[in-house]
């Protein structure tokens, strides 16, 4: 068994929305490098409960990087500093013994803080509410070959559809836009052949909630991609204004 | 202890030939006219592919849903995380596929013990869910002509398995999760995230309503609707550690038992035979890695047992490819429970990989050779990307290490034909129920499942259930939903006052260990015995001895861990039972007393052909277990084989 590490850490606590927050330190020994980091931060709410104090909140679910549940700021980066990996997937191995981690929650306006690391992304639920489907009832579906897709356009609106809607791009961009996770599902849905009828209606649509809901504007910084676990691609977001502009002014 | 229990365990499967036995059902029952379905409302918990697709389609009818989850968001409901695929007989490669065979394929792969009607109707259903889901804009992997492509899973000898990269969950539960955005838009489902079910209320015997905690408050609410659907996923967190969600869990499904709802073959559960393997004592969960890898990776260990060389220094002549050996036929795809009852022979015998002596190697290099690396890293980059961070080693240049683990739940509530439980109104669908999958359930067919009972199914039962009338009043202020929210305030407020010196993880850990060693991949009488004396007086201990910090009127995710373990406790038990009572061996559950000369599961069809459904009796007194007979009157019963 590998060498195991002390860990110092600098977490964010905040009994609730309303109430105020601030750094409170840690440390957790016994840290092994094959952990994960929510494996680490377990391991610290153990402790905590053995001595009767709160444990830190922060979501987690599947902890194998697909539901998009947990989304951590780590030393200052969203999902921490390992590349196409989200929160859930970050080892221990990557940081050293007695190193002093900070860790976050996701911040923007639009998230409001529910508690601690935990953070209420509901917005996004509202802007997909808006216009992010095809509308296909059940009983109305011809066959599933009836409309050949191009493999490549098939493959394209895969790699949009692989958002998983964490919000590590919204946290990430000194703006707190949404627009790469607002134009992944755009794209997506553009590239197929069932996504043409509503297409302009759509965008408009979940574009303008974007804005209601206060996520900034797109100035082309890039952290979104750099950030985002699924490397969803940031020429979504170039698609998306052109889809926005056809169905301004396409009719 | 058994009673036939026959007046509550109708399963009124439709007269006729199979072939038409649903169609005629959907003649025969009640409809609800248009302007009519407005003034009814219907509960609906979860919103995986089943409780989401069930919720929309109702939405789209008409009805008025209140969809509830906990999870922040309904797209990130559990079936996301299923990786490989979902079958439907389309037979679009034309190599013998048809609805008669998917059927015989499922019931096989069940080991006989699941019922021929429902799982008929799976089948039928089976194509109608592709068409949905590419109307949708479900990206589905797609040939070069435009057309959609197939792959193998296990136990089959077609190809009919449709596929979304290694994210197929993902994207047929964002496709459920569309159509359920665009209904809560039309206001006519209302999504409650971050809400917790954690009691039915019954009313003059029909369930009528649901009490739920915020999980972002902790106050606790009261909900009421005509008809209540149950569509909360499995159990295998019974285990502790399993390829499931973290916050996976039974409660729903244990209150409902709890209040008279049967509980169907406990003891089915699905052993995966690809997952990273355990390595320490502070894992959360287990990583899947899917099935689907068995299409081109060899499963082998060292032919010399204790051989500890790292596997690219152990010659061919020195590996066993154990499945190629004793399955000629099937290969690396044999059915999920007869591989990893496979590999823990090997590793019994003292052959597996360096890293674990549970462990064995899932080879690649004859693929890369045969397709090159690029082909390869196509089909499965993503799985190979989360390997390689888990284990920090590259299974292009090494084969991976694998040991299989608690990954499904064929057990579940018990429904009859009309996904209808033992209580009137209350409604079960996907991995909740029990009833399409048997014994052992085939690999992506858990997708299928989840999206027919949602999309198809449950609409229309649930419309023939509400045509039938005689839902009379029931307010909140019911008496029957004061006992209820009683009864739970009681019992949070009881974990917090407890003040032991355990945390909720130490004690769901200790559970699963038991779990895992008595009512796991072999179960014996004595070791089931004694997991029954030890759960209970585990049970005790969390009682006496738990520990959650915090409070109840706020998040509190220790606390809501804790509710989930104390039912886990109650429902371990009831999985023990009923791997005791059970007998014989089929499918995933494996009595060690029988098996035949060459280690295979040997089922009793003279006395263990039935569904065993156990009803709760009281605290401190044992479930009773009574049983539905199953009859097979289209497929012929034989012994599994697949040599």
């Amino acid at each position: 068994m590998s060498q195991s590490m002390t860990i110092n850490l600098k977490i964010w606590r905040q009994a609730s929305g309303a109430a105020d927050g601030g750094f409170v330190a840690y440390t957790v020994e016994n840290v092994l490098p094959e952990m994960s980091f929510l494996e680490m931060l377990d391991l610290l709410n153990e402790q905590l409960a053995l001595k009767g104090e709160a444990a830190v909140e922060f979501d987690s679910d599947c902890r194998e990087g697909i539901c998009g549940t947990c989304g951590l700021v780590i030393k200052g980066t969203a999902h921490g500093p390992h590349a196409a990996t989200t929160t859930c997937e970050v080892r221990m191995r990557h940081f050293h013994d007695g190193e002093t981690i900070t860790v976050e929650p996701f911040r923007a306006k639009p998230f409001p803080i529910l508690k601690d690391l935990v953070v209420d992304r509901t917005a996004f639920d509202r802007i997909q509410q808006k216009g992010g489907f095809i509308t296909a009832n059940v009983g109305s579906a011809p066959d599933g070959n009836a409309v050949p897709i191009p493999k490549t356009d098939a493959d394209k609106a895969m790699d949009a559809a692989s958002c998983i809607g964490c919000g590590a791009c919204v946290a990430a961009c000194p703006n707190a836009s949404a627009s790469l996770f607002v134009s992944a599902k755009i794209s997506q849905l553009s590239y197929l052949p069932q996504g043409q009828v509503e297409r302009g209606r759509r965008a408009l649509a979940m574009v303008t909630q974007m804005d209601a809901e206060e996520f900034g504007d797109c100035s082309n910084h890039g952290e979104c991609e750099a950030v985002c676990p699924k490397e969803v691609s940031i020429e979504n977001i170039a698609r998306m204004r052109r889809e926005f502009i056809k169905g301004a002014f396409g009719k | 202890m058994s009673s036939s229990g026959a007046s509550r365990l109708d399963a009124k499967i439709p007269s006729g030939p199979l072939a038409e036995k649903w169609d005629k059902h959907e003649m025969d029952n009640g409809l609800v006219a248009p302007a009519n379905r407005r003034k009814f409302s219907v509960i609906v918990v979860g919103t995986g592919l089943a409780g989401g697709g069930a919720a929309a389609t109702l939405g789209e009818l008409g009805y008025n849903v209140l969809n509830f989850c906990i999870q922040d968001t309904p797209r990130r409901a559990h079936s996301v995380a299923a990786q490989g695929g979902i079958n439907a007989s389309k037979n679009y490669q034309y190599d013998g596929d048809s609805v008669d065979r998917l059927f015989y394929d499922t019931v096989k792969g069940g080991d006989y013990r699941s019922r021929e009607a429902n799982v008929y109707r799976l089948s039928q259903l089976s194509m109608d869910i592709i068409d949905q889901s590419v109307a949708q804009g479900v990206p589905f992997a797609r040939e070069y002509g435009g057309t959609l492509a197939n792959r193998s899973f296990g136990g089959v000898q077609v190809s009919r398995t449709f596929y979304a990269r290694g994210q197929t969950g993902q994207q047929l539960l964002l496709g459920v999760y569309s159509a359920l955005s665009r209904q809560v838009a039309a206001g006519t489902v209302k999504m409650f995230p971050r809400h917790e079910m954690l009691d039915l209320v019954v009313v003059d015997g029909k369930a009528r309503g649901i009490i739920c905690r915020d999980l972002t408050t902790g106050e606790l609410k009261r909900y009421q609707a005509d008809a209540v659907v149950l569509a909360t996923g499995g159990y295998s967190p019974v285990f502790y550690l399993s390829t499931n969600a973290v916050n996976c869990n039974a409660t729903a499904l244990w209150r409902a038992h709890r209040r008279g709802a049967w509980f169907a073959n406990p003891c089915y559960t699905q052993i995966h035979p690809t997952a990273v393997p355990q390595m320490g004592d502070y894992q959360s969960k287990l990583t899947l890695m899917s099935e689907s890898l068995r299409n081109d990776g060899r499963v082998w260990v060292p032919k010399k047992a204790g051989d500890t060389r790292r596997p690219n220094d152990i010659p061919e002549a020195e590996r066993d490819y154990y499945l190629e050996r004793r399955y000629p036929a099937f290969g690396n795809l044999v059915p999920r429970d007869i591989a990893a009852r496979a590999a823990k022979v090997e590793c019994d015998a003292g052959k597996s990989a360096y890293m674990s002596s549970q462990s064995v190697y899932l080879d690649f290099n004859e693929a890369i050779g045969r397709l090159g690396r690029d082909v390869v890293a196509d089909r499965y980059g993503n799985l190979f990307a989360m390997y390689e961070e888990i284990l920090n080693d590259n299974p292009y240049e090494t084969p991976m290490m694998i040991y299989p683990a608690p990954h499904y739940t064929m057990g579940g509530l018990w429904v009859d034909y009309n996904l209808q439980s033992t209580i009137e109104g209350l409604f079960v669908a996907g991995e909740a129920n029990f009833s399409d999958h048997g014994a052992n359930r085939l690999g992506a067919s858990a997708l299928m499942q989840g999206c027919a009972d949602g999309y198809f199914v449950v609409p229309r039962v649930v419309a023939n259930y509400l045509a039938k009338g005689g839902l009379g009043e029931a307010s909140t202020d019911h008496d029957a939903f004061q006992e209820a929210e009683s009864s739970v305030r009681g019992r949070y407020d009881s974990l917090l006052k407890i003040n032991g010196s355990r945390t909720v993880r130490d004690i769901h850990w200790e559970l699963g260990r038991t779990m895992w060693d008595a009512v796991g991949m072999a179960r014996n009488k004595g070791g089931l015995d004694d997991a029954i004396t030890k759960i209970g007086a585990l049970r005790d201990e969390f009682w006496q001895n738990l520990k959650v910090p915090g409070e109840g009127d706020d998040m509190n995710k220790q606390l809501e861990m804790a509710g989930r373990l104390a039912d886990y406790l109650e429902l371990g038990e009831l999985m023990a039972r009923d791997a005791l009572a059970r007998e014989e061996s089929c499918g995933g559950h494996f009595r060690e007393e029988h098996k035949t000369e060459e280690g295979e599961a040997k089922r009793d069809d003279d006395n263990f052909m039935h569904v065993a459904a156990w009803e709760f009796k009281g605290d401190g007194q044992t479930a009773e277990r009574h049983v539905e007979e199953l009859s097979y009157e289209n497929i012929q019963v034989k012994t599994r084989s697949y040599k």
